[in-house]
């Protein structure tokens, strides 16, 4: 006969067992778990984990509710984009071929992982009838071979134009960013004349001035998407869209002359930046102007009011090809071993509606950029303060004359993943930065993309 | 008896009884296939968690970049054709070589002071040594970072108050190499201060009695006395700091990402950003595999060598 084994202790007392409990708890505590009615089965959707707490905390709500009303048991997880989490987090589902049924896709992974993704037009068509189209960054990053392969949606998803602040680049370089883009609708005859040279007086007198721009020119993605952004306005690919290698053309040297000047007023240590380096320049009142999405503000605003108060998002200056705006969407996509697709594409189609979308921009005070120009509409860029229309210009607008854009477009995508993964682009200007001549980064670049094109 | 020789007590009717026992039972009974029982655990782990994702990882290297297909050793060829590869290789041989030496040179005169500090204080700073190893390298490693931030660096603020200019820790080549290899050291000299410290500790005082009475001065004594006694312990650890140091991630990833313009990758952070960021899982294989020839050459001869001067102690 057996006796049960009870665990006695004090009140107080950490005996093993209260300590494996604990610790339980404690991993288990990011992950929210929702359980409803199960009538539907079970969903299970990984999210990105907002920068913003109030973006998960929104999110949890509307799955909840729709678990509720549909009778489906949903577990919803945030995962972090902290080390890349959940990039190896994809990476492991698609190698085990199971996990999650829905996953939240930064914008290459879709491409990455095209084999093991469900079609999901039918979700697509429906959305894009009642909302609109999305814009061209989002097909090419989603749709494969004539079929969406994700939805994009507006949690994570992004512009990176530039953060000014308003006083030091009036001052220092006579640039009045809010005439040019004040925070009401229409285009400004000053916003015409916002170009990458201006950009560039305004970078050196800022730099002799002691507040010089703060881009980036490491690997990492601010850095990457300035510098495509300022590729792009040349019209300089460095490989087309069939592949072929471009590097070796007039436009590249083009832009590499414009970067030779440029690199020049950066900061000293622009080379080792990674996207938090641009941020603390803001917000430490060490910097005229970044290239990021309002986070830096919202941070400013917490831990320098000043600084905030002063700052500005606008569009990106054009060059010779247009004026190009750096665009990071996030995907919403179904594994093809899903257990429920159905359930899965529902609470995609569900949590892309108007309100639900309205209702977690607002949470996360405009951060996240829907993918439906229709949703452009939404109040909360002309209310969020200091000063009042701070971010109004932040998602592109009809008017600004830009193009969404992602570093490396239009090369095809596998090549250029690598080409932004491997920040090929601010590497050249950062070799330039180095000393190196422009026929050396050329040469160097085209190394680089024949590895790529394998 | 522990000697294997022991007889059963229970006189003949055990030894009866032994005698109708099944083949299954004297299978069981044999202390080969008890000492393979309780094995089997850790047997089934290796399995597991080493063999299995080894043999897995060969197998990616050798498929094209959809998966679809079988390369060879196509994946291998084509890294070594690359600049940006032959760079890598450069930079982990000197990452690991330089870090190595240095940990081992800087743990042999850190264990040889501390073995002549006494009594209690040698416990203190004994303890006080082995922080740097006992913290998580991933926080260490942070709090390195923000001493060589690009904009907030607290050496640069102390190279301020001395009148001098701000160094780029992390933005020229040359400089982060040096910023690499300098936290590694940091963080595994304390490694080999205490496998040397115990080696030191082991070496019977009477040679060095006789050997002062012989005549030999410090110097003598230990090139001929401490270090051939320490030669097993200082290639084992060699060795193994040796793999430690070439499989490292944390440290690059974290300090330097691999920038800048891949000056100061090495093999793990390179398989990562190619593999995982770059979605081409059989190139970030193939590039995390060239560390094994590496390691297992210098493991071999390492090895060896242990095995001889053990089998020459014996005899």
């Amino acid at each position: 006969m057996t006796t049960p084994r009870t665990t006695k202790s004090k009140p107080g007392n950490v005996t093993r067992r209260r300590a494996l409990k604990l610790a339980a708890a404690s991993a288990a505590l990011p992950l929210v778990h929702i359980r409803t009615g199960r009538a539907a089965g079970k969903v299970s959707i990984a999210f990105w984990d907002h920068w913003v707490p109030a973006g998960n905390a929104a999110m949890q709500k509307q799955v909840e509710a729709w678990g509720a009303k549909n009778q489906v048991e949903v577990q919803a997880d945030f995962i972090t984009s902290n080390g890349s989490k959940n990039i190896l987090t994809i990476a492991a589902e698609a190698q085990a071929k199971t996990g999650h049924d829905v996953q939240a896709f930064p914008s290459w992974e879709v491409h990455n992982n095209a084999d093991l993704l469900e079609p999901i037009d039918d979700v697509m068509k429906r959305l894009t009838d009642k909302f609109g189209q999305v814009n061209d960054v989002c097909s090419y990053l989603a749709k494969v071979k004539g079929h969406w392969l994700a939805v994009p949606t507006s949690s994570g998803t992004q512009y990176k134009g530039p953060c000014g602040r308003i006083s030091v680049l009036k001052e220092k370089a006579g640039l009045d960013i809010v005439g040019m883009y004040p925070a009401k609708a229409g285009h400004t005859a000053a916003s015409d004349a916002w170009t990458w040279d201006v950009h560039y007086k305004a970078a050196e007198a800022c730099y002799k001035a002691g507040m010089p721009f703060a881009i980036g020119l490491g690997q990492t993605s601010d850095s990457v998407d300035t510098a495509g952004a300022l590729f792009a306005a040349f019209g300089a690919e460095l490989v087309d869209k069939d592949g072929n290698i471009t590097v070796k053309s007039d436009k590249v040297r083009a832009v590499l002359e414009h970067g030779q000047k440029l690199v020049k007023v950066l900061p000293d240590d622009a080379v080792s930046f990674d996207d938090a380096s641009n941020n603390r320049a803001l917000i430490s009142g060490k910097s005229a102007l970044i290239w990021n999405p309002p986070s830096a503000w919202a941070v400013a605003k917490r831990d320098a009011p000043q600084v905030a108060a002063d700052s500005w998002s606008f569009s990106a200056p054009s060059g010779p090809a247009g004026r190009f705006l750096p665009y990071l969407p996030f995907f919403w996509g179904v594994w093809s071993f899903s257990k429920n697709k159905g359930a899965a594409k529902d609470l995609i189609e569900a949590l892309l509606q108007r309100e639900p979308v309205q209702e977690r921009c607002d949470a996360v005070s405009g951060y996240d950029v829907p993918p439906f120009t229709s949703m452009l509409d939404f109040k909360i860029w002309e209310e969020v303060e200091p000063p009042q229309g701070t971010v109004y210009n932040y998602p592109l607008r009809p008017f600004h004359n830009a193009k969404a854009h992602i570093a490396a477009l239009p090369a095809p995508p596998e090549i250029a993943v690598q080409i932004y993964n491997r920040g090929t682009m601010p590497t050249m200007l950062a070799k330039l930065k180095s000393g190196q001549t422009i026929d050396q980064v050329i040469a160097w670049a085209n190394d680089e993309l024949e590895g790529f094109s394998r | 008896m522990a000697d294997g020789t022991s007889v059963p007590i229970g006189g003949l009717a055990s030894a009866k009884s032994a005698g109708r026992k099944t083949a299954m039972q004297k299978f069981a009974q044999r202390r080969s296939t008890t000492g393979f029982l309780l094995c089997l655990p850790l047997i089934l782990l290796v399995a597991c968690f080493v063999v299995y994702p080894a043999f897995y990882a060969i197998y990616l290297s050798m498929l094209n970049k959809k998966m679809t297909a079988f390369v060879g050793l196509g994946n291998f060829q084509f890294l070594l054709k690359r600049h940006t590869f032959q760079l890598v290789i450069f930079q982990s041989c000197l990452f690991a070589i330089t870090a190595v030496v240095l940990k081992a040179l800087l743990g042999f005169t850190l264990a040889h002071l501390m073995h002549n500090i006494p009594g209690k204080n040698q416990k203190i700073w004994r303890g006080l040594l082995l922080v740097p190893w006992v913290i998580p390298l991933a926080l260490s490693t942070l709090t390195w970072w923000w001493m060589f931030d690009p904009s907030y660096s607290a050496f640069n603020w102390v190279l301020n108050q001395f009148g001098f200019a701000n160094v780029p820790w992390l933005g020229v080549g040359w400089i982060a190499r040096f910023c690499t290899i300098a936290v590694n050291v940091w963080y595994g000299t304390p490694f080999f201060m205490i496998m040397y410290l115990a080696a030191l500790k082991s070496v019977p005082e009477q040679l060095y009695e006789a050997s002062a009475i012989d005549g030999a001065n410090a110097v003598q004594k230990l090139f001929f006395v401490t270090l051939p006694m320490m030669r097993n312990i200082i290639s084992i650890t060699v060795l193994f700091s040796l793999i430690t140091t070439f499989a490292d991630f944390d440290i690059v990833r974290i300090l330097t990402a691999g920038g800048p313009q891949d000056m100061t990758h090495v093999f793990a952070t390179y398989a990562f950003q190619v593999g995982i960021q770059s979605g081409d899982i059989p190139l970030g294989a193939a590039d995390s595999l060239f560390m094994f020839p590496i390691l297992a050459f210098a493991a071999f001869f390492v090895l060896r060598g242990v095995t001889k001067r053990t089998k020459e102690i014996a005899a």
